[in-house]
C-alpha cells in the first residue's frame, strides 16, 4: 500500500473509534486556551453588556417587541416616500428638459420623424422615468435601511419573527431577506446568502417577490393616494401613503409565509436547518461610510442593470403607441384583445398590457398605462390627483374594485427582468427560476379572479 | 497568474487574507486598506461574495482579499469552507486576524485555529473604541506574547492603527516577523491518535509545516482535506510571489 | 434539568450537549461546550427562541434545540 492508502485507511479506523469526540476534544482544548489568554489579557469594569441587553429586552418583548418593529418599517417607508417626492420631480424635470434638447437635435440635423420617437420619445423616455422614479427612494431606502444593519438591529428582527416564519419551514433569516426585497427584489435575492440551507434559501427566493419593491411603491402609492387618502386632508396624505404602504406589506408577509409553508410541505420538502443566530452587540454605526457604500454597493449597481433592460421596455411601449394597423395603434389592438380576460381580473387589457411591457422595470407601469388611456404617443403622468381620479374613473370605468385587484396585482405578480435575472444567477437552476418567475404570477391571477367574482356577485 | 481560487496576483507582490468572525468590522478595515481599489465579486463555484483590492505600502503592493466571516476552520458552512480552503490551499502571504475587542475569548477561537495552520500572522484587534465604550481594556502586548505574533489595536472605522497593522503585514510577508507553528495538548486518547497520524502525514508529505493539523482534519473526517492530500496540493510549499521581478510564482496545482 | 427550563436572567454551567450533526458543530464552535457557563438574555415575543449568553456572546437558541442542552443551574 502507498503512503496515502496507509494513512486514509488508519484515519478511517481511528474515527470511526473516536467519533464525534474529535471535534468536541478540539474545540474544548482550543475553548480552554483562548479562555487563558483572555483571563490574562481582558479586564473588564463593571457588568460590560447591561445597556445591549436592556435594550434587548425591550426590543424584544412581548408588549413592545412587534409595536417598536412595524413603527420602525412604517418610519423607514415614510422616510423614503417623503424624502423621495421633491429629488423625484426634480430629476424627472431635469431628465425630460434633456429630452427636448434631444428632441431638438434630432430635428436639427434632419432625423427621419420615427427614429426622434424611437430613440428619444421611446428609449430615452423609458430611462428617464427609470431613473427619476427608482433612484430617490432607492437612495433613501438602503442607506436607512444598512443603517439599521449596522446598528446591530436586523439580527433582532430575524430573532422575533422567527417562530413565525419556522412554522411555514423557513427561518428567521427570511424574515431580513424579505425585507431587503423593499428596496429591491434582486437585492433581496442576493441578500438570501445569508441562509445557509439551500432549501430554506430557496424559499426565501421565491418569496422574495411578494415584498414590493422601490419600483412599485409609486403605482401603490398612486391608488392609496387616488382612492383612500382622498377622504384625508393633504398633509395626513403621506402618513397614510405611508400606512397603507404598511399594510400591503403585511398582506405581502402573509402571502409569503403561506407559499413557504405550501412549499416546504410539498416541492421543498426537507428538515428544518439547524439555527443558532449570533446577536452582536449594538454598535455606533458610522454614517458617513454607510451612505457611501450603500450608494456604490446596492443603489448603483441595482440602478446599472435596470436601466440596462429598461432599454428595451421603453422602446416597445415607443414602438407599440407609433405603429398603426388600421385605424387603431397595435398598443389599442392588445389591450382590446386582452380585455376579457383583464376584466375577469377585475383590471382592464390596458392595465395588462402595461405590465407586460412593463416586465424589465414595475416603474413603467404607470406611465405606460397612461400613454394607453389617454391615447397619445408616448409615456407620461399626471400631476394632479383630480385629474387623474378624472381620468380613471370617468372616462376608463375604473372603480373601487380596479383599484384593489390592482394593488394586489402589483404585490403578487411576477418579478422584474432584473430579479429573474438575479435569481438564475444565484440558484443556476432555470426549473427555479421559471418557478420564481411563474408560480407569483399565477397567484397573482388566481387572488385576483377571486377578489373580482366575489366582490362581483356580492355587490 | 490565476490560481483554483481565480486570485489574479499580476503587478503585486503579496497575497494578504483577511479572516476573523462575523460582525468584527474586517469590511470596515478591508475598505479603509483598500479605499477604492477595490471590486466585489464571488468566489469561484460559490455564491458567496468575494471582495478583493490593493494596499500600497512603501513601494510594496498588497493584494487583498476579504475572507467570509467564519466562526471556525470547521467547514459548517460556504463561509467557513471557504475562508479554510484560501487559508490551507491558496497560501496567503499573511494572514490577518480580525478580532473584536468586546469579544477577545469567543475571537480568539478562531485566531488559534489558524495559528495551526500557518504562523504567517497578524492579528488586528479592531473595535478598540467599542470596548472602551464598555470599559473593557485589552492588554496587546500580552496577546502577543502568548501567541508570538503581531497584535496591532485598530479602529477600522476611524483609519486608526492601520499605518503599523500594514508595517506588521510588511514583515510577516518579508519573512521578518513568522510564527512557529503552534500544538495543543488534547486528551490523552485525542492525542495519541492524532500523534500516529501526523507521522503518517509527514511520510506522505515530507516538510509540510502543519502535518498535525492535517492529522487532525483527517481524523475528523474532512472530506476537502483528503482530497487535498490525494491531489498533492499539500506538496507544493507556499513561496511568496514576485511577479515584479519576472519570476513566475509558484502555483498549486 | 435543561436549558429551556432557564429562566431568564438565570446563570448555570453546561453540562451536556447531546445536539447532533451541523448544529452540535455550530454550537461547538461558538464556545457552547460542557463546563462552560451559560446566561438566559431574554425571549422572543413569540415565545421561541430565546437569546443565551455564551463566553461574551449573544446566541439564540430554539427551545427544541435547547431541550436538548443540559445544565446546572448556578446558585
Amino acid at each position: 500500500m502507498s503512503g496515502l492508502e496507509v494513512l486514509t485507511s488508519r484515519a478511517g479506523e481511528l474515527r470511526a473509534k473516536l467519533g464525534e469526540q474529535v471535534h468536541l476534544g478540539v474545540a474544548e482544548a482550543t475553548f480552554d486556551e483562548a479562555a487563558r489568554i483572555a483571563e490574562s489579557s481582558v479586564k473588564r469594569r463593571g457588568r460590560v453588556f447591561d445597556w445591549d441587553w436592556k435594550l434587548d429586552r425591550i426590543l424584544t418583548s412581548r408588549i413592545w417587541g412587534f409595536p417598536i418593529m412595524l413603527g420602525i418599517l412604517a418610519v423607514v417607508f415614510w422616510l423614503t416616500i417623503k424624502g423621495a417626492n421633491v429629488p423625484s420631480a426634480l430629476l424627472a424635470d431635469g431628465l425630460f428638459w434633456v429630452e427636448d434638447q434631444l428632441a431638438f437635435a434630432f430635428r436639427s440635423v434632419g432625423a427621419p420623424g420615427w427614429a426622434e420617437g424611437f430613440f428619444v420619445h421611446g428609449i430615452y423616455r423609458g430611462l428617464a422615468w427609470v431613473i427619476s422614479v427608482m433612484l430617490p427612494p432607492m437612495a433613501i431606502f438602503f442607506p436607512v435601511f444598512t443603517l439599521l444593519e449596522d446598528l446591530g438591529y436586523l439580527p433582532r428582527v430575524a430573532f422575533n419573527l422567527d417562530r413565525m416564519f419556522k412554522s411555514a419551514g423557513g427561518n428567521g433569516k427570511q424574515a431580513l431577506t424579505h425585507t431587503m426585497g423593499f428596496g429591491c427584489n434582486a437585492a433581496g435575492v442576493i441578500a438570501t446568502r445569508i441562509i445557509q440551507s439551500p432549501r430554506e434559501r430557496l424559499i426565501a427566493i421565491i418569496t422574495n417577490n411578494f415584498a414590493p419593491c422601490n419600483g412599485r411603491w409609486p403605482t401603490l402609492i398612486m391608488l392609496a393616494t387616488v382612492f383612500v387618502a382622498a377622504a384625508f386632508s393633504p398633509s395626513v396624505g403621506s402618513i397614510v401613503a405611508a400606512s397603507t404602504l404598511v399594510g400591503i406589506v403585511m398582506f405581502g408577509v402573509l402571502v409569503a409565509l403561506l407559499v413557504s409553508g405550501a412549499l416546504s410541505r410539498t416541492v421543498l420538502k426537507g428538515e428544518p436547518s439547524a439555527f443558532a443566530l449570533e446577536m452582536p452587540p449594538y454598535r455606533k454605526p458610522q454614517v458617513l461610510r454607510v451612505f457611501y457604500t450603500s450608494l456604490i454597493d446596492r443603489t448603483l449597481f441595482v440602478l446599472w442593470r435596470a436601466i440596462v433592460w429598461a432599454i428595451p421596455c421603453g422602446a416597445l411601449a415607443w414602438i407599440m403607441g407609433n405603429t398603426y394597423v388600421g385605424d387603431l395603434s397595435v398598443m389599442a389592438h392588445v389591450s382590446g384583445f386582452l380585455d376579457p380576460f383583464g376584466h375577469a381580473l377585475g383590471l382592464d387589457g390596458v392595465i395588462l398590457l402595461a405590465y407586460i411591457i412593463a416586465i424589465p422595470a414595475n416603474e413603467i407601469v404607470v406611465p405606460t398605462m397612461l400613454m394607453a388611456y389617454m391615447n397619445v404617443d408616448r409615456m407620461i403622468e399626471i400631476d394632479n390627483m383630480v385629474d387623474l381620479k378624472a381620468l380613471l374613473v370617468v372616462q376608463h370605468d375604473w372603480t373601487v374594485l380596479t383599484a384593489v385587484c390592482l394593488m394586489l396585482f402589483s404585490l403578487l405578480h411576477n418579478p422584474c427582468s432584473t430579479t429573474i435575472w438575479t435569481i438564475y444567477k444565484e440558484t443556476g437552476s432555470k426549473k427555479w427560476t421559471w418557478v420564481a418567475t411563474l408560480l407569483p404570477l399565477a397567484i397573482g391571477f388566481l387572488v385576483c379572479f377571486l377578489v373580482a367574482t366575489i366582490w362581483r356577485a356580492v355587490g | 497568474m490565476k490560481d483554483r481560487f481565480d486570485i489574479d496576483r499580476t503587478g503585486h507582490d503579496y497575497v494578504v487574507a483577511l479572516a476573523g468572525n462575523p460582525n468584527t468590522g474586517k469590511s470596515t478595515l478591508f475598505n479603509g486598506f483598500t479605499g477604492l481599489r477595490q471590486h466585489t465579486g464571488n468566489w469561484p463555484g460559490k455564491t458567496v461574495t468575494r471582495a478583493e483590492g490593493t494596499l500600497r505600502y512603501e513601494d510594496k503592493r498588497y493584494k487583498l482579499v476579504d475572507l467570509p466571516g467564519a466562526y471556525s476552520l470547521i467547514a459548517d458552512g460556504q463561509d467557513e469552507q471557504v475562508a479554510r480552503d484560501f487559508v490551507l490551499f491558496g497560501k496567503p502571504d499573511c494572514v490577518v486576524i480580525v478580532l473584536d475587542a468586546t469579544n477577545v475569548e469567543r475571537n480568539l477561537a478562531l485566531a488559534l485555529q489558524i495559528l495551526e495552520v500557518t504562523g504567517r500572522v497578524v492579528i488586528a484587534l479592531n473595535l478598540i473604541d467599542e470596548a472602551q465604550r464598555r470599559g473593557i481594556t485589552v492588554d496587546a502586548e500580552k496577546i502577543s506574547q502568548e501567541l508570538k505574533v503581531p497584535v496591532v489595536p485598530t479602529v477600522a472605522r476611524d483609519k486608526k492603527g492601520l499605518i503599523e497593522l500594514a508595517a506588521a503585514i510588511a514583515d510577516v510577508c518579508s519573512g521578518k516577523a513568522v510564527a512557529p507553528s503552534r500544538r495543543r495538548e488534547l486528551d490523552p486518547e485525542l492525542e495519541s491518535a492524532v500523534t500516529e497520524l501526523e507521522r503518517l502525514v509527514e511520510a506522505v508529505v515530507p516538510g509540510v509545516p502543519n502535518a498535525r493539523w492535517i492529522a487532525l482534519r483527517l481524523l475528523d473526517g474532512d472530506p476537502s482535506i483528503e482530497e487535498g492530500l490525494a491531489s498533492g496540493e499539500f506538496a507544493t510549499p507556499a513561496t511568496p510571489t514576485r511577479e515584479g521581478s519576472g519570476k513566475p510564482s509558484e502555483v498549486a496545482s | 434539568m435543561t436549558l429551556d427550563l432557564l429562566r431568564i436572567g438565570e446563570k448555570a454551567k453546561v453540562v451536556t450537549v447531546n445536539c447532533h450533526g451541523f448544529l452540535r458543530t455550530r454550537l461547538a464552535d461558538l464556545g457552547l461546550l460542557p463546563g462552560t457557563p451559560i446566561q438566559a438574555v431574554t425571549r422572543s415575543p413569540m415565545g421561541d427562541p430565546t437569546a443565551y449568553e455564551v463566553r461574551g456572546s449573544v446566541i439564540a437558541i430554539r427551545r427544541e434545540d435547547a431541550q436538548l442542552i443540559e445544565v446546572e443551574r448556578e446558585r
